[in-house]
């Protein structure tokens, strides 16, 4: 027998793809050695419909009281302090008034007013702009509401820094667990229960999911002394549903349709 | 033939390129990994204790599908609670659970990864146990 | 084919080689980046988008040029585009070949790119992007190879071709649209969130596409002995003409809207592009230079003498080119992300490395470019003179 140069390549084709295809397929068929069923929900967690916020400025009484918050956030999940605005990463931060709220614009508001700080973290929102663009579902909406960050998956396109109209994500442009020219490490202090993130991810506020799986409330909760109140925003009976009902709440950017989930109490002072 | 010498000179020179990694390594013996199971965390637990999530055997094979399952039933279905085959329960999570046990990270992962020169990225996030320096 | 390009003159290998350096000094900056990471970059969290992404977009609209010949050759039946149509399916192939390149550099994670098959997410725009894309070029490959390889034996393309070349008319619309829709669909965006978007895309990318195509054309013409035609030239030009007159005119659309309507969100980024913002005027230089190479090729353009001059053409278009490149490949991308969320004003500037590595891009890019058409320019060469059917 013989056969010319293009039937051998022919040949050599078919069978090449014959075997990839083959152990495509016996690989495939191995996956099911871990069954779901092996799988449980935590006892003891927070569960919710959908989970919100509702922010009071006005029982943060001093710039110490929000540095708490910040930092009760940003130690527990080490994130990075890079000292410079062009590689920040932040999770939760403050901001004034004019710029939390730019479309309340209002020219003969006060300084005071204007200068105001509020609490700014990830919205959480029920329609996620951020969630539709990404093209791998490395970031997605859980079923209680928080707007989840899959690092592992994540290939770093930022679409959805270009996408959330809240400025809420930030990119790892270095690796945060390097040391600036000092040898001063990014992360001051490990926490040795939660992950680093690795250089060109993006990151957020995650709800603190670590700790509702543990029947805890999110870290800046906790510490903020009333200030931020967490709830199930779908049940009428729970405590920010109690407060949004009786003071007079806004949200940053509502006309874009993203459905935040972060409610802040304006004049908490006088109606508190 | 044509260009029988640039063709033998060719092929000389891809098999030299195509064999060199055998010859460079010839007579180098590598000692095979063996990694120890024998922490203080470990040695802590009573005897019948002394038992991973599942068998040494499914352990030694399956341990990166198990860890990739873990983790996404962790991050993406919010299910951190893992059932082993004797119905024992554990929380999914290889900082606070896999490396609690095995605080010895380069002799139990990484000798064994070196050796079979796979470079597994989770260190990139997870932060390892604090080790002395050997 | 291929082995055409393995023979050339001393000044093909020179510059051929002078690509390649380029490339070097390319790869060696994207080592630089891949292991820093981003941050070796001009971007922040502000503008996370910029020098990249917008070479990206912008070769998009270059890739589009060979629809315009494919159009008038196999749907009308103007032959005189039968000479160049090649040149124009084998820049679409270099064109995204460069896209490709572009937003692989930009990714922070490059060694994950496969989760996006891996994962497929039909409700985000970058998977289809990446379809589109894709089909894009195979079906380039595929027409212009086999096209140019019936040419060189003197014998029409088997049949099999012509559907898969209507295909590819509808598929330029479409990798256009597709990337419009990574900007227009943002909430937030203001100077992307534009329904006429996809509309200015298509209309300034055949206006880039084909003046770059009737450049090159002019350089084929005076390096070989292949001469594509003054006729076909001409009817190019007059495309680019028309093209560019009406992406000019959506832009003023554009401004008519968001300063009529005195909506203060839709001002600011046009704004900061053309008179600064907060005392931010990074890019009113490069803008202004833009509108006034816009306005100056157009009347060149417009002006039958001029046009027909082929020493005042090339600056024509080399004007339009110019006009476009700015307001593509920088004001567009930054111009979205200016003023951020907060409305503040955090402004962009591109690193010596982020501009080495693009132009190592561009360079790999050119270097596609020089092959394919050196390859084709030797067919023609060969098959000079004889008529071939279609």
């Amino acid at each position: 027998m013989s056969i010319n140069r293009r039937q051998f390549l022919k040949i050599a084709g078919i069978s090449t793809m014959l075997g990839i295809g083959s152990t495509a397929i016996v690989s495939g068929l191995r996956k099911g050695d871990l069954e779901a069923s092996q799988f449980e929900v935590s006892p003891g967690a927070l569960t919710a419909k959908r989970w919100g916020f509702v922010v009071d400025m006005s029982k943060f009484k001093s710039g110490e009281d929000i540095k708490r918050v910040i930092d009760s956030c940003h130690s527990i999940h080490n994130v990075p302090d890079y000292g410079n605005p062009k590689d920040e990463i932040k999770w939760i931060w403050k901001d004034d008034y004019e710029h939390v709220f730019p479309n309340q614009e209002n020219e003969y508001a006060t300084a005071e007013l204007k200068e105001k700080p509020f609490m700014v973290f990830c919205n959480h929102c029920a329609q996620p702009a951020c969630v539709r663009v990404c093209p791998t579902k490395a970031t997605f909406k859980r079923q209680d509401g928080i707007v989840m960050m899959d690092m592992h998956r994540c290939i770093g396109c930022r679409f959805c820094m270009a996408a959330c109209p809240f400025g809420a994500r930030s990119f790892n442009f270095r690796d945060p667990r390097g040391t600036d020219e000092n040898g001063r490490p990014f992360i001051k202090k490990e926490n040795p229960e939660f992950p680093t993130r690795t250089k060109g991810v993006v990151e957020k506020c995650t709800g603190c999911y670590e700790r509702l799986a543990k029947g805890l409330k999110p870290a800046c909760v906790e510490a903020s002394n009333g200030g931020i109140v967490f709830g199930d925003l779908e049940d009428p009976h729970s405590e920010v549903r109690k407060l949004i009902a009786k003071h007079y709440t806004i949200r940053r950017k509502p006309e874009l349709g993203t459905q935040p989930s972060i409610y802040y109490i304006i004049g908490g002072n006088e109606n508190a | 033939m044509y260009n029988a010498g640039k063709i033998l000179i060719g092929l000389i020179i891809f098999f030299g390129l195509a064999t060199f990694p055998f010859f460079y390594n010839m007579g180098k013996a590598i000692a095979k990994p063996e990694p120890k199971v024998d922490t203080p965390e470990i040695m802590k637990l009573a005897k019948q204790d002394r038992k991973c999530v599942e068998s040494k055997e499914f352990m030694r094979a399956e341990h990166m599908q198990l860890l990739n399952e873990w983790r996404d039933s962790v991050v993406r279905s919010n299910t951190r609670v893992y059932v082993n085959a004797e119905g024992k329960k554990f929380d999914m999570s290889l900082q606070n659970t896999c490396m609690r046990c095995h605080s010895n990270k380069k002799k139990f992962c990484d000798e064994c990864h070196n050796y079979m020169a796979v470079k597994p990225y989770c260190w990139d996030c997870h932060i390892a146990p604090k080790e002395k320096e050997s | 084919m291929l082995e055409k390009a393995l023979n050339g003159s001393p000044r093909y290998w020179g510059w051929v080689f002078l690509l390649l350096a380029v490339i070097g000094v390319g790869f060696i900056s994207y080592l630089r980046q891949f292991s820093y990471g981003l941050g070796i970059t001009g971007l922040s969290r502000d503008v996370t988008w910029g020098f990249y992404i917008a070479q990206f977009t912008y070769l998009v609209g270059v890739a589009a040029s060979a629809v315009m010949l494919v159009i008038p050759y196999y749907l009308h039946n103007y032959k005189k585009f039968g000479r160049i149509v090649i040149l124009g399916e084998f820049l679409a192939i270099s064109a995204v070949m460069m896209c490709i390149l572009f937003i692989f550099v930009d990714l922070g994670q490059p060694m994950r790119v496969m989760n996006v098959m891996l994962y497929p997410t039909p409700n985000s725009v970058m998977f289809w992007d990446m379809i589109v894309l894709m089909g894009y070029l195979t079906l380039n490959l595929l027409i212009g190879w086999t096209t140019l390889g019936a040419e060189r034996k003197e014998a029409p393309p088997p049949a099999w071709v012509k559907p898969l070349i209507y295909l590819s008319i509808p598929w330029a619309a479409s990798i256009h649209t597709v990337t419009a829709f990574l900007y227009a669909g943002l909430p937030g965006r203001h100077l992307w969130l534009t329904a006429i978007m996809a509309a200015r895309f298509l209309s300034s990318a055949f206006a880039a596409g084909p003046a770059l195509l009737i450049l090159l054309a002019l350089i084929v013409r005076k390096t070989s002995r292949f001469d594509p035609g003054k006729e076909a030239i001409q009817s190019l030009a007059k495309i680019v003409a028309y093209a560019m007159t009406i992406n000019v005119f959506f832009f003023l659309l554009e401004v008519f809207t968001a300063f009529y309507s005195n909506i203060p969100d839709h001002m600011y980024p046009i704004k900061y592009l053309f008179v600064g913002l907060e005392g931010h005027t990074n890019l009113v230089p490069w803008m202004r230079t833009a509108a006034v190479l816009a306005f100056v090729g157009l009347a060149l353009l417009i002006y039958p003498n001029t046009r027909k001059n082929e020493n005042i053409l090339p600056l024509a278009l080399i004007a339009v080119f110019i006009s476009t490149w700015i307001d593509k490949g920088m004001g567009l991308v930054v111009g979205g992300f200016v003023p951020n969320p907060f409305e503040r004003v955090v402004e962009y500037t591109p690193t010596a490395p982020e501009l080495l590595i693009s132009l190592g891009v561009y360079a790999i890019g050119f270097l596609i470019l020089t092959v394919l058409y050196k390859v084709a320019i030797a067919v023609k060469e060969e098959t000079e003179g004889v008529e071939i059917p279609h």
